[in-house]
């Protein structure tokens, strides 16, 4: 039996990081992701771990990626103008295969936007966001305990695919207060420690994929294994090259070491669904209100489901065209203009009508607007 | 420099190297690694964090823990290593570009931690890689690819920079003055704390030849009469020092605390609240 508390989100984040042994955080503060820079100062240096507040947000994810090089597991985390500044860096873990947490808790954008209003906006940056041909994972909470166990579960994809993991929050999971259920020690829980070499050193070739996982084993500095980083296109060696050959190596095993792993990665959540024959799709703090809009809808005789993809990328394509066969049509719903909807487009590939229920003034949808959304999907069906 | 040494630090495989005849960044990579080998640390013990440019590509041919990151950034990855392992030894190599333009926020901010890290900077005065646009450090009246008719812009007098921001130890010597070079980056590493040694390279492909320097042994002899050993230079006047600049140690002090101790100072009291 744990401790049971009435916790923020930003603060579950916190307790997720610490609990999975990340032990150094780098950033600089804004709204509304403050709280999880305040609360792994104090608890950080409790557990032996250090905090860094850095100069911008560029130098806190430089940091993480220099900290993850010595093997200590890194988080950064920050908001739109932030994550807008920590994209070269991005790319770079990505490129350099640097395992490392970054949380983006969305405001309204572009630009200082509405730093205190909730929004969805950051979802095509979140995939796209850095420059050049690149592969992230990006994993949604819409509670306060999924924000503790999705932030232990980033730890684990990163180290486990050494690739950077964005957590993309926005402002109604990040500040929003729930019951949560912790344990009273950390002691026991996973600490996800990381793949490291088992060859001799001179033997250790730092991009080569050894066990077939196309995940090369990655030594910390310091440990005896030498080895070169470079954001410059490298083959196995580390080194750079830039032949069309070594290019498409290094772009192919870093494209399908995730591609291969899409049962492991991709994590979804069915509410409702068993006799859906319509579908809403919506995420992280978005996907408040279609369970209770479900709920409601059901209680009319609407035969509706929620299907909320946890895993944001890579995209739940075979779940969503799968959908596509099973219902009749699927309502979307995000705290934007419609980013992901061109997705769940794409995927569903016109088989069935796909509609978007869009809301970026500010303010999160409520269960009753939505449930005439879901009406007018369904004009008015009824079991 | 010693075959030996090359063998022993140098990576097999990784040379030649990619800078132009005649450039002085080789000479610093040299002075770099004889500073280490004088301390007698292993190369396991040993990280260089570069940025980009020409200049930052010596990590690559260095045989330690080495990254060749983004430009402008290698201090805070730096940073972050050293705090996640304070037994490293860590050395920054940058550019006048990458350490004094882009890179400025992190130089200052870096020198007012008072972190220990040997930050070596190329100075080349021109940015190298991209082909010879001015840079920060480009002295003031000279010609670059983005300033046909001449930069208007004064440069940084870069250890005065690091000394105001509260780097504990600054030096400058030249790729001539080669002997001084190894000294005052040895005393750098040595130094507990920020230290920032401006090692003034000579680039004759992108800065020489558009400022009508001569040939590399020409640029070499520039360095020799216009850098001037410090106690020299504290006895000149003004005038006499006018286009010239000191070499040595310029400052150094140990009244500041260490940025990764003073951490386990707060990991003592974070603990001791618990
Ligand atoms: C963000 C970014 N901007 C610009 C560049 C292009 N670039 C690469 S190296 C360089 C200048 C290098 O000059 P310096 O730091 O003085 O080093 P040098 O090559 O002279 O040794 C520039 C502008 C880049 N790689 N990244």
């Amino acid at each position: 039996m744990g401790k049971v508390l009435l916790m923020q989100g930003n603060s579950a984040v916190v307790e997720g990081a610490i609990s999975a042994g990340v032990r150094f955080y780098g950033g600089y503060p804004i709204t509304p992701s403050t709280e999880i820079a305040e609360g792994m100062a104090k608890r950080l240096p409790e557990v032996g771990g250090k905090f860094m507040q850095t100069e911008d947000e560029l130098a806190g994810m430089g940091a993480v990626i220099g900290a993850s090089l010595a093997g200590v597991k890194g988080m950064t985390a920050t908001s739109g103008p932030g994550f807008s500044l920590k994209q070269e860096m991005l790319g770079l873990a990505c490129s350099a295969e640097i395992p490392c947490v970054v949380v983006d808790v969305q405001r309204v954008g572009p630009a200082t936007g509405q730093p205190t209003s909730p929004s969805q906006g950051d979802v095509m940056q979140t995939r796209w966001g850095t420059h050049g041909d690149h592969w992230v994972i990006v994993v949604s909470p819409t509670s306060v305990p999924e924000c503790f166990d999705l932030t232990r579960r980033a730890v684990e994809l990163s180290e486990t695919y050494r690739c950077p993991v964005i957590l993309l929050m926005d402002e109604i999971v990040g500040h929003m207060r729930e019951r949560i259920e912790l344990p009273e020690s950390y002691d026991d829980l996973p600490k996800f420690p990381r793949k490291v070499p088992s060859c001799a050193p001179e033997d250790y070739l730092a991009y080569r994929d050894v066990d077939g996982t196309k995940v090369p084993p990655m030594a910390p500095f310091g440990s005896g294994y030498r080895w070169h980083v470079s954001g410059l296109v490298h083959d196995e060696t580390g080194f750079p090259k830039g032949t069309p050959s070594a290019t498409r190596t290094s772009q192919d095993r870093l494209r399908t070491k995730l591609t291969d792993r899409l049962d492991d990665i991709i994590m979804t959540e069915s509410y409702r669904m068993e006799d859906a024959e319509y579908a809403v799709i919506s995420y992280g703090g978005a996907a408040r209100t279609a369970y209770d809009a479900v709920d409601a809808a059901r209680e009319q005789g609407i035969k509706v489901g929620l299907f909320r993809p946890v895993t944001i990328w890579p995209f739940a394509e075979k779940e969503i065209a799968g959908l596509s066969s099973k219902v009749k049509g699927i309502l979307v719903h995000e705290l934007n203009c419609g980013q992901y909807f061109l997705e769940v487009e794409r995927a569903v590939h016109g088989k069935i009508p796909v509609t978007l229920y869009a809301k970026y003034d500010n303010e999160s949808a409520s269960p009753e607007e939505m449930l005439e959304e879901i009406k007018k999907m369904t004009g008015g069906a009824q079991a | 420099m010693k075959e030996e040494l090359v063998e022993k630090y140098f990576r097999p495989g990784r040379l030649p190297h990619l800078w132009c005849p005649g450039c002085g960044h080789g000479i610093i990579t040299g002075a770099i690694v004889q500073a280490i080998d004088q301390e007698g640390w292993s190369k396991d013990d040993v990280a260089i964090i570069s940025g980009i440019g020409c200049s930052s590509r010596a990590s690559g041919y260095l045989d330690f823990n080495t990254a060749n990151t983004l430009h402008g950034r290698a201090l805070p990855i730096a940073s972050g290593l050293k705090m996640a392992n304070p037994k490293l030894h860590v050395i920054v190599v940058s550019g006048d570009g990458d350490c004094t333009a882009i890179g400025g926020n992190h130089l200052i901010h870096a020198a007012r931690r008072n972190i220990d890290l040997t930050l070596v900077v190329f100075n080349n005065s021109i940015y190298g890689m991209t082909g010879g646009q001015y840079s920060p450090m480009t002295p003031v009246g000279s010609k670059a690819t983005t300033a046909p008719y001449m930069t208007i812009e004064e440069d940084f007098d870069l250890p005065s920079l690091a000394q105001a921001a509260g780097a504990t130890y600054t030096a400058r010597a030249t790729t001539y003055h080669t002997q001084l070079l190894i000294d005052v980056i040895k005393k750098g590493m040595e130094h507990k704390g920020f230290s920032l040694i401006e090692a003034v390279s000579a680039c004759p492909t992108n800065f020489g030849r558009q400022n009508k320097m001569g040939a590399p042994a020409l640029m070499m002899d520039w360095q020799r009469q216009h850098g001037v050993p410090l106690a020299a230079w504290n006895k000149m006047t003004e005038e006499q020092r006018a286009g010239k600049f000191p070499i040595g140690v310029l400052s150094e002090r140990t009244d500041r605390k260490e940025y990764t101790e003073a951490y386990d100072e707060v990991i003592a009291r974070a603990q001791a609240a618990l």
